[in-house]
């Protein structure tokens, strides 16, 4: 099956496995042939006609996503015919195309844009009026479709049937009134519909939420990894920190899927994609003692009365909060200053019931934070066994728990209105965190640790696949990575 | 590069320069020229003999300047026929303005033929370099800079930044 047939593209010699057609072996080898229908993992409908090229021996000029790569085959994308073929093929993708690229946000990452610019031809041959059709249609809570705008590729039905399996979109009418719509009595909504807005290869399928908020030229891309849940899917970040008046001063613009084969394929999840985009708000940046007296103290200091503070009572009644939001480094870290130093016996880092959610076949899983697969690897939840937020809730009740340490979880969300008088009556109360929450308002000691995309580090995922991500952001204020206020615990804590 | 030294001679002056007095006249020689060639063109354009107009001095800031008719000057909005701003906040001057003087930010248009439209647009005059690339880039015609204005003092910095409203003022 795994044959190596060799042919020519332009003069070079491309290999292609068994079965492939000239587009995907010219893809995979780098070579970038135009194309609007044929996605990967989408299927080669052969609609769009913008892959012509010219086959020696062949009396036309065929689509290349339809044919097969064969032994010793000659085929041209660059001619002269080429080029005429796939001009032609665009001039009538244009027909009814408003080219409203001002007001368009895939301006800057649109085909149409790319391949008019390429091929040059710059006159339209029109003399009708354009046909007119939908605009600005709210599909559903995350896409806006615009009809003129579409090139009926067909990606987006092929993805809601064979993809999200959700079958909500399809194209109605025929000729000039063709169009792309929502099936009758339907909505967009399925948890993978952000998806859409990547595949449309024009920009027919926006994102609603990013609608208008900046331009794709200032954006910054980073490779990352999702930290929605165990899955780890591999995205690109986006951020915008060159105009800082745009995106409403928000620093994270969207997050894109990054291929990956093993773990996410194309696809993300809508939970991962729109979940992170309030990432500034209510961000810590100082390192604070709230109680008795509120100061605002240096990491010295403030390390110094942690420290302290942590040997002021028997460990037996201390209690620690932490999750799957840990990378491995901050992990290692963890387990050295709480379990080989001071020697912590009450753990919570279990995803119940605050971290967990819905799953399903595709991508999505329960647990919603990355990494409780790299604590694991380090004796937490195999060696040590995680509390539940209830038996932590009777233990403080009975006073057998003094002092409790949350690293980025809020009590909160588990213990809803008996949160405050369990919180207030501990003794000494760390929050650790990138956020605001409860637990860190009525903590003694408040430290601001960096988010997920101001520092880089390492996730494990649910399948064992260690995945790196990069750094996209400055971190804030005074905020230091979590394994960076463990190490320095430790180093003071070390007899 | 290494450094080099390279001698250079210098100029070697005789009595008469070193006089000044011959440079002097040389250089009042000119003045006069053009004083009596200037007389003679506004004498003979009185006379209606010849059009070729003579030298005149603008009394400038007592007399308004005199501005060519491709001046870029300070910047306009321009408006729709129904007095909405034609700008839809395409953000290709922004884009391509050099000193990053412009600064807008969009919005949904309640017209879904406009569809998208500026919520604020500001050009930072203080820091503009009057290139007029912002004018040669907009897809839409909306941006001019002929509002015919070069006095754009202001007391502060901030005072220097146009907004919106104030760009579109006197534009009917
Ligand atoms: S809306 Fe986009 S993805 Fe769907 S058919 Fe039209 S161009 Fe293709
Ligand atoms: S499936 Fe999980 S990791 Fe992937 S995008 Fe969704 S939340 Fe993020
Ligand atoms: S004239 Fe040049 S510098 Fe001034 S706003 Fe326009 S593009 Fe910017
Ligand atoms: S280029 Fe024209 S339409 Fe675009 S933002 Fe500037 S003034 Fe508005």
């Amino acid at each position: 099956m795994d044959k190596t047939l060799r042919f020519t593209l332009d003069g070079r010699p491309i290999e292609a496995r068994l079965g492939e057609t000239v587009l995907e072996a010219a893809t995979r080898a780098g070579v970038m042939i135009p194309h609007y229908c044929w996605h990967q993992a989408l299927g080669n409908p052969g609609n769009c006609r913008m892959c012509i090229v010219e086959v020696e021996g062949a009396a036309k000029p065929q689509v290349s996503c339809r044919l097969p790569a064969r032994e010793g085959l000659v085929v041209r994308s660059i001619s002269p015919a080429a080029r005429r073929a796939q001009c032609s093929a665009l001039e009538f993708h244009l027909v009814d195309h408003p080219l409203d690229c001002p007001v368009c946000d895939q301006s800057g990452e649109c085909g149409l844009q790319d391949y008019y610019m390429d091929i040059g031809r710059y006159k339209s041959a029109m003399r009708e009026d354009k046909a007119h059709a939908g605009k600005r249609l709210a599909l559903g809570p995350h896409i806006m479709l615009d009809q003129e705008r579409c090139i009926m590729c067909t990606r987006c039905t092929r993805f809601v049937g064979q993809v999200s399996k959700s079958h909500e979109l399809g194209i109605f009418g025929r000729g000039h009134r063709q169009a792309v719509d929502l099936v009758p009595g339907r909505a967009l909504d399925n948890p993978y519909s952000g998806n859409l807005a990547d595949i449309c290869p024009v920009g027919a399928l926006t994102d609603r939420d990013f609608r208008f908020q900046v331009r794709v030229w200032y954006l910054d891309s980073t490779e990352s990894i999702c930290p929605g849940c165990s899955r780890g899917c591999n995205i690109f970040v986006h951020t915008s920190t060159r105009r800082p008046w745009q995106n409403q001063g928000r620093r994270l613009a969207r997050l894109k899927p990054r291929f990956s084969p093993e773990v996410n394929g194309h696809w993300i999840c809508d939970e991962g994609r729109y979940g992170f985009l309030d990432f500034d708000s209510k961000r810590l940046g100082r390192v604070m003692r709230l109680k008795p007296v509120s100061e605002e103290l240096s990491w010295d200091r403030a390390a110094q009365e942690v420290a302290a503070a942590l040997r002021r009572k028997p460990v037996e009644g201390l209690a620690v909060a932490a999750s799957g939001a840990l990378s491995n480094e901050d992990w290692l870290a963890f387990k050295e200053l709480f379990v080989d130093t001071l020697q912590a016996r009450r753990f919570l880092f279990a995803p119940e019931p605050d971290q967990a959610g819905t799953e399903d076949q595709l991508l999505r899983r329960r647990e919603k934070t990355p990494n409780l697969e790299g604590g694991k690897a380090l004796g937490f939840g195999t060696k040590i066994e995680s509390l539940g937020w209830d038996s932590l809730a009777g233990d403080i009740e009975a006073g057998k728990v003094w002092g409790l340490y949350v690293i980025d979880r809020d009590p909160a969300q588990a213990w809803g209105g008996r949160s405050r008088e369990l919180l207030e009556r501990l003794d000494l109360l760390i929050y650790q965190g990138p956020r605001q929450c409860l637990a860190g308002e009525l903590a003694h000691y408040r430290l601001p640790a960096t988010a997920w995309l101001e520092e880089e580090g390492h996730f494990t995922n649910f399948q064992g696949n260690v995945q790196g991500y990069q750094r996209a952001l400055q971190p804030l204020g005074a905020a230091k990575p979590d394994w960076a206020i463990f190490a320095d615990l430790e180093r003071r804590l070390k007899p | 590069m290494a450094m080099t030294v390279r001698p250079v001679s210098r100029p070697r002056r005789g009595l008469l320069e070193q006089s000044y007095l011959w440079e002097v006249a040389r250089g009042l020689g000119v003045t006069f020229r053009h004083f009596f060639i200037n007389l003679a063109r506004h004498c003979l354009r009185l006379a209606g003999l010849r059009a070729e107009p003579g030298a005149v001095t603008i009394q400038y800031p007592d007399e308004p300047a005199v501005l060519g008719r491709r001046a870029r000057t300070r910047h306009r909005l321009l408006r729709r026929p129904d007095g909405s701003p034609r700008c839809t906040a395409c953000l290709l001057c922004e884009t391509i303005c050099p000193a990053r003087c412009i600064r807008i930010t969009a919005e949904e248009s309640p017209d879904p033929a406009v569809e998208k439209r500026a919520k604020t647009f500001d050009i930072d005059l203080g820091m503009c370099v009057f290139c007029g690339h912002c004018v040669e880039a907009c897809p839409v015609d909306a941006i001019h800079m002929d509002a015919d204005q070069v006095e754009l003092a202001a007391y502060s910095r901030g005072d220097m930044i146009w907004d919106m409203p104030a760009l579109m003022r006197d534009t009917k």
